[in-house]
């Protein structure tokens, strides 16, 4: 293992490094003005992030091939394909965000740096292999998320969000490091594979406390109920693009972080954690679902639309198989497009003098207003809602065909079941914006980037994705292959 | 297999539906009306070419567009039958839309060829899971075309109709998972000869059962349909008792029956149960409307339970009786949700009592309007009698009980048909404005006719629409047969008797006596 080979691998991270600390220095000296310059640039330094990462080998899982640091990360095709995902979702939250901010005087050109060194995080999290780098790559992008949260400094709202968001942020934090203090007494190491082969010949009821603690912590990070209770505020009191944020980039890193934990350290003692898994699903599809039902803030809405998701998310978790693994993969990628497609949705709607429409009664009428708009927001709705012929339906199809082959035919009867409970409220977009009396007027014209990153994201959930499934099926089994292919 | 005729056929009215999105008034009545009757003639193509008692599956396309399923499209005689259906009522809701629709008409209009594209679609998939996005995706069209263009209770009905549907459809992708997973494959004709083991066919069938039943619409989950019918715009309704429901009829054809035909028998008492609960109960629900197309819509319900009734009597006839049902149901009640419709533009109420003695005013309406109340009723000569008395044959097979229960829905049924006629059209002409209505225009008049027409045809000569079915179906009940129930009538065969029952003896005293 040398070291030009380990540099290598972590290639990545290292170039957002030094892009992020030069644009500090930058920030530092230019001050506000440069804030839209420094975003071009963090999104070049993005971009050049994904192409650098998609050009990394991959193809070998040979043991030790790929990892950087004695084990410290490990760029398999997994993190590869999870980091492209979080740089992508990245970059179009930077493409949105600059107008919201600067109507309200506070774009500053900290914002695009803190999203550098959050995606810098965010992609050690999928591809850590140790503990240690684990937490290291959480709190990072943690640490940027708080900040974002309270960006609006003068919005108390905004304020709040963050102060609520750190604290709880902070305790998850807290109870994954216990977790992991308690894992690593009993397994003596803290690198995955390590830990694998320690349980297997011994599972201590002590480390089984320690997996439960982790998983709980890490139920926090991806709003899973029963630790979900932040998610409405959070996501009600940030500002809107932070919000789009939080639901993209951070949620595919800590469902990747859940991934790898569950499947390769803990992969070995399913049965330990699969219960845990299958409880938090089948809670968080309910509980997003009815949670949904009477809010009339649409932020919220989607917050809850997002705890939703990620029970389905669980539910290719549970199945515990190379394909249940591939179908998150497949489902994240969906979500992403479907989230950031809602979210900049939102943020176009805003009336004649520019305030935000965030309430139902807000967009009723949309499509005789604003019919491009709405016929955007329609797709999205029903992608999320999963009914075909959109794509949203093909996300559910594989996490529940994941769920059918490993043998979990009740959780996926319940599972589906309660999908139609979410289908409600998306309906309600459909009926709010469709069946009802237009009541504002809302604003005719929004800025190219919003409807750049509508545009595509609708492309993506449109049935044309179901072209796209022969090779996003194909590059995610071998991704979710490469968790298998260490154990 | 050179020319894609299937593939065109649900491209044709697709990129008409995004033609139409971005058309004025005006001009995306002119596109769909034109991709519809494209479509029909395409259709009347497909029927000609379709080769009686060739290959089961013709017209077969295949195409690894996808992962996980099948770009998979073929058709037999059962769907080419359903799929003639379609195409030939298609046409019909655009010019029934022509004049009532004049908000948003591009919308309105893209909406229903996308539900023709999806309609066919389902007709045509050969793939399961392809199938389930043709069956599901149905409700999106259709929960805007009521949402939207609806009457003024149409949010309530809109929500019903899509949440009742998909909450069935819902469990029927579990149980098409699992039969995938368990047979290797998604292929509608290889499953439709895979022997799946008896306890597992029970809740697959029960799965099935579940989104087949609530979209048939079967007692006692047919509260949905009411409600949409009544506030869906007139073409909505055509095609919603036209095709929508025959989709749940095909999907027993389909699936239930060919896939689990262990299941299927034992689960026989419960399809009849529900039929006869259906047909004499809705029947009776029917007789007290004051609406309408609400009594229409009851009687859609009574239909379609003999139509399952029918189809699960395992036997050929049953099954031939189910599928002309389903045809000519398709065809009456949608031409008398026009019936509902032609007037209802011109006196914007659907209340029975608002109208009476039609026929002094309206004589070309008052035809055609009792022409298809007999059809409805099943009077000789119209499609219906065919159907109801094909059907009943075949129950009767299965059992003589059912069979009385459901002749009693055809009495009940020509009361309530008989009885909103007297009411609509003859009588007094009390009500001044009623008495002022039109008599039917060149538009309305050549969508009756063309109905009329194909009522007449099916009802003289059935045999065109049962021949190219004819295979299929013995294919379908050779398949049943080793799960056939034993039915109620055992017919013991006697010695014949020595002579014809007009056999008069010569030259005998004895039989001279019985003068």
């Amino acid at each position: 293992m040398s070291y030009a080979s380990s540099l290598y691998f972590t290639g990545t991270e290292i170039g957002l490094s030094l892009a992020g600390l030069v644009l500090l220095l930058v920030v530092a000296w230019t001050g506000a003005k440069s804030a839209r310059v420094i975003t071009i640039l963090a999104v070049s330094a993005l971009v050049g992030a994904i192409a650098f990462t998609a050009s990394l080998p991959t193809g070998s899982p040979a043991d030790g091939f790929n990892s950087a640091f004695g084990g410290l990360l490990r760029m398999d095709s997994f993190a590869v394909f999870a980091k492209i995902l979080i740089y992508l979702a990245t970059i179009a939250c930077l493409i949105i965000t600059p107008r919201f901010f600067e109507e309200r005087d506070g774009y500053r050109g900290e914002y695009p740096v803190l999203m550098l060194f959050g995606a810098i995080g965010m992609g050690m999290m999928v591809s850590a292999t140790n503990l240690m780098t684990l937490y290291i790559g959480l709190e990072l992008s943690s640490l940027s998320s708080y900040v974002f949260a309270s960006f609006l400094r003068s919005d108390w709202r905004s304020n709040e969000a963050g102060l609520k968001y750190f604290i709880l942020g902070a305790l998850a934090s807290g109870i994954i490091l216990y977790g992991m203090s308690l894992v690593y007494g009993f397994a003596g190491t803290t690198d995955y594979s390590g830990i694998r082969a320690a349980f297997s010949t011994h599972f201590p009821i002590g480390a089984l406390f320690g997996v439960v603690f982790v998983l709980a912590g890490l139920a926090f990070k991806i709003a899973a109920v029963p630790f979900h209770m932040w998610t409405p505020d959070v996501y009600e009191g940030a500002p809107t693009p932070v919000t789009a944020f939080f639901a993209s980039a951070p949620k595919v890193a800590a469902i990747g972080m859940l991934v790898r934990m569950a499947l390769v350290p803990f992969g070995g003692e399913v049965e330990a954690w699969r219960q845990i898994v299958i409880f938090a699903s089948i809670a968080s599809i309910v509980v997003g679902a009815l949670g949904a039902i009477g809010q009339q803030n649409l932020k919220r809405l989607l917050a809850y639309s997002s705890i939703n998701n990620v029970g389905f998310l669980l539910v290719g978790l549970a199945a515990a198989t190379p394909a249940g693994a591939s179908a998150i993969l497949i489902y994240l990628v969906i979500y992403v497009a479907m989230t950031l497609g809602s979210f900049s949705a939102l943020l176009m709607l805003r009336d004649k003098e520019g305030q935000p429409l965030e309430t139902f009664a807000d967009i009723s009428g949309l499509s005789t207003t604003r019919p491009g708009l709405a016929w955007c927001l329609l797709f999205v709705m029903f992608s999320l809602a999963g009914i075909p012929p959109l794509f949203g339906f093909w996300a559910k199809f594989v996490v529940f065909q994941a769920a059918v082959q490993a043998g979990l035919v009740p959780l996926a009867a319940i599972g589906i079941a309660a999908s139609v409970i979410g289908a409600f409220y998306y309906l309600r977009f459909i009926k709010v914006m469709f069946f009802d009396e237009s009541k504002r007027e809302p604003e005719q014209t929004s800025p190219m980037g919003h409807w750049v990153v509508l545009v595509v994201s609708v492309i993506v959930i449109s049935p044309l994705g179901y072209f796209a499934t022969p090779w996003l099926g194909s590059v995610a089994s071998q991704a979710a292959a490469a968790l298998f292919a260490v154990a | 297999m050179g020319f894609p005729i299937l593939s065109i056929m649900l491209l044709v009215p697709l990129v008409a539906a995004i033609a139409c999105l971005f058309l004025e008034a005006k001009s995306a009545r002119v596109v769909a009306l034109l991709a519809t009757l494209i479509d029909f003639v395409l259709g009347v193509v497909l029927w000609a070419n379709f080769d009686i008692g060739g290959a089961q599956w013709q017209f077969v396309e295949h195409a690894p567009l996808f992962a996980g399923f099948n770009y998979a499209l073929g058709i037999d005689g059962i769907a080419l039958m359903l799929i003639m259906l379609s195409v030939f009522l298609m046409p019909i809701c655009i010019l029934a839309s022509w004049n009532s629709i004049t908000r948003r008409v591009g919308e309105y209009m893209a909406a229903f060829l996308l539900m023709e594209v999806l309609m066919l679609g389902v007709f045509m998939a050969q793939d399961l899971f392809l199938f389930y996005i043709f069956f599901e995706g149905g409700l999106i069209p259709m929960y805007l075309i009521i949402g939207v263009w609806g009457g003024d209770n149409r949010i309530y009905a809109s929500y019903k109709f899509f949440l009742y549907t998909l909450l069935g459809s819902v469990l029927m992708l579990i149980a098409m998972l699992w039969m995938a997973n368990a047979a290797g494959t998604s292929d509608i004709p290889t499953l439709m000869q895979y022997n799946f083991p008896v306890e597992a066919q029970r809740w697959l069938w029960l799965a099935f059962f579940a989104s087949f039943a609530v979209k048939m619409p079967m007692w006692p989950v047919h509260t949905w349909l009411p409600d949409a019918h009544v506030q869906a715009p007139t073409a909505g309704s055509v095609i919603l008792a036209g095709v929508l429901l025959k989709l749940a009829g095909y999907g027993f054809i389909r699936f239930s029956l060919p896939m689990f035909p262990q299941a299927s028998a034992q689960f026989m008492w419960l399809i009849f149960a529900l039929s006869m609960i259906a047909v004499v109960y809705t029947s009776l629900v029917a007789l007290v409307q004051h609406d309408m197309k609400k009594l229409i819509a009851y009687s859609s319900v009574a239909h379609m339970a003999i139509v399952t009734a029918a189809l699960f009597a395992f036997n050929v006839q049953g099954l031939e009786g189910g599928m002309i049902m389903m045809l000519s149901h398709g065809l009456v009640s949608g031409a008398l949700f026009l019936c509902v419709g032609v007037i209802y533009d011109r006196l914007h109420t659907r209340e029975i009592d608002r109208y009476g003695g039609l026929a002094i005013n309206m004589p070309k309406y008052a035809l055609f309007f009792l022409l298809f109340t007999m059809a409805s009723i099943g009077l000789p000569g119209t499609s219906g009698f065919v159907a109801e008395f094909v059907s009943l044959a075949g129950v009767y097979h299965a059992s003589s009980f059912a069979t009385l229960v459901l002749t009693t829905g055809i009495i009940l049924g020509a009361a309530y048909m008989l009885y909103l006629y007297r009411r609509v059209a003859f009588g007094d002409q009390k009500n001044a404005d009623a008495a002022a209505m039109p008599d039917l225009d060149l538009r309305e008049w050549s969508m009756f006719a063309a109905l009329a027409a194909a009522v007449l045809w099916m009802g003289i000569y059935p045999e065109s629409f049962i021949a190219p079915m004819r295979s299929d179906i013995q294919a379908l009940d050779a398949r049943l047969a080793q799960a056939a129930p034993k039915g109620d009538a055992q017919l013991k065969v006697g010695p014949p008797n020595a002579h014809a029952a007009n056999y008069i003896a010569h030259g005998s005293e004895s039989t001279g006596e019985a003068h």
